[in-house]
């Protein structure tokens, strides 16, 4: 919404953090279904830890497929931060390897939010930006 | 487990026997990158047909396009390929997007039920494909989700891919952009539309047809 004086103002932002462990044990199908009931609560979910590349791929088809079926739904916005290890040492890269196995990618943050609330997240290699609706 | 044991015995088989099938290349990336406009330049140049329409309007693709037998005689190396262009891989879908390009509310919702369905139909044709070229537009930031996604989900079933950055001829065209996003792939720029470097890409094709 935009005042007289282009100021962008959102009428609330429900901001729901999810801690990997809650969805550690969870299949494929019903991570996926926790997230994006989530997300059709128009919640902005931060997962701490990211989904495994065919759980991503697996989110885009059943986001697709639920555009289809639930009115005003209109997707997804979805960036995944991670600490850059391009120039960590050897040591710092095993610890992460292995903190990733055991955590889905402990350091790393995943950001989803339903399309109607988040409008854009542009991201750079150093930067995050999240431009709300 | 099986996708692995078909794919090692293929190797296996095409390593003993040569390569009895067309290579199946799958043009994969993100609505409006201008996958359709290089596919369209290839079959062009070796079929002398087109494979689909372009238009500036996203989703203009929106059932995967197949051609069969495209062989492509390039500096006395010979391969046929399959070729199949497939829909713009996406994660929302909004029918007022369509609005802006003058289409009514009809058309434009009936468009946006059709861009779901190919986004899943493109995700599926996945596994079929030998080797697969994700097309970027070079003009726009490479480090959306999708495309990491794109990429990262084609290395997982250990499918060879080269990345193409089209629309170079465009003023904020950013090549090296693409190739700090993906280090680890071959990267090739190119204008679908100015038919700008094509030697480099046929070139860079073959290189990627043995990896198969």
């Amino acid at each position: 919404m935009s005042n007289k004086r282009g100021v962008t103002r959102t009428r609330g932002l429900s901001l729901h953090v999810l801690p990997f462990s809650e969805i550690q044990h969870l299949s494929i199908t019903d991570r996926i279904k926790k997230i994006l009931k989530l997300i059709l609560g128009n919640k902005v979910v931060i997962l701490q830890g990211r989904l495994r590349v065919e759980e991503e791929i697996r989110l885009v088809e059943d986001t697709m497929a639920m555009i289809d079926h639930v009115k005003q739904f209109k997707g997804i916005e979805l960036a995944v931060i991670e600490p850059n290890l391009k120039e960590a040492n050897i040591l710092d890269k095993m610890k992460h390897g292995l903190a990733n196995k055991l955590s889905g990618g402990a350091n790393a943050l995943t950001i989803i939010g339903p399309a109607t609330i988040v409008k854009e997240i542009k991201k750079d290699p150093k930067k995050l930006e999240i431009y709300l609706g | 487990m099986i996708r692995i044991l078909k794919d090692l015995s293929k190797r296996i088989l095409n390593s003993l026997f040569g390569r009895k099938e067309d290579i199946k290349l799958g043009f994969y990336g993100p609505p409006n990158a201008g996958k359709t406009s290089l596919a369209n330049v290839i079959c062009k140049d070796w079929t002398g047909e087109d494979i689909g329409k372009v238009s500036d309007v996203p989703h203009e693709t929106r059932h995967v396009q197949v051609k069969e037998k495209v062989e492509i005689d390039y500096k006395g190396k010979k391969l046929t390929f399959k070729i199949a262009d497939t829909p713009g891989i996406a994660t929302k879908v909004d029918y007022e997007d369509f609005l802006k390009y003058k289409m009514n509310k009809g058309t434009a919702k009936k468009r946006a039920k059709e861009a779901t369905q190919g986004i899943i139909e493109s995700i599926k044709w996945l596994d079929d494909m030998d080797a697969i070229i994700v097309v970027l537009d070079a003009s726009q930031n490479p480090y959306s989700q999708v495309n990491i996604t794109v990429v990262g989900n084609i290395v997982a079933r250990k499918k060879p891919v080269l990345i193409v950055g089209n629309k170079i001829d465009l003023r904020k065209a950013n090549l090296k952009k693409i190739e700090a996003a993906f280090p680890d792939y071959e990267v090739v720029g190119i204008s679908a539309r100015k038919k700008k470097n094509m030697d480099d890409f046929y070139e860079a094709l073959f290189r990627l047809a043995k990896k198969i």
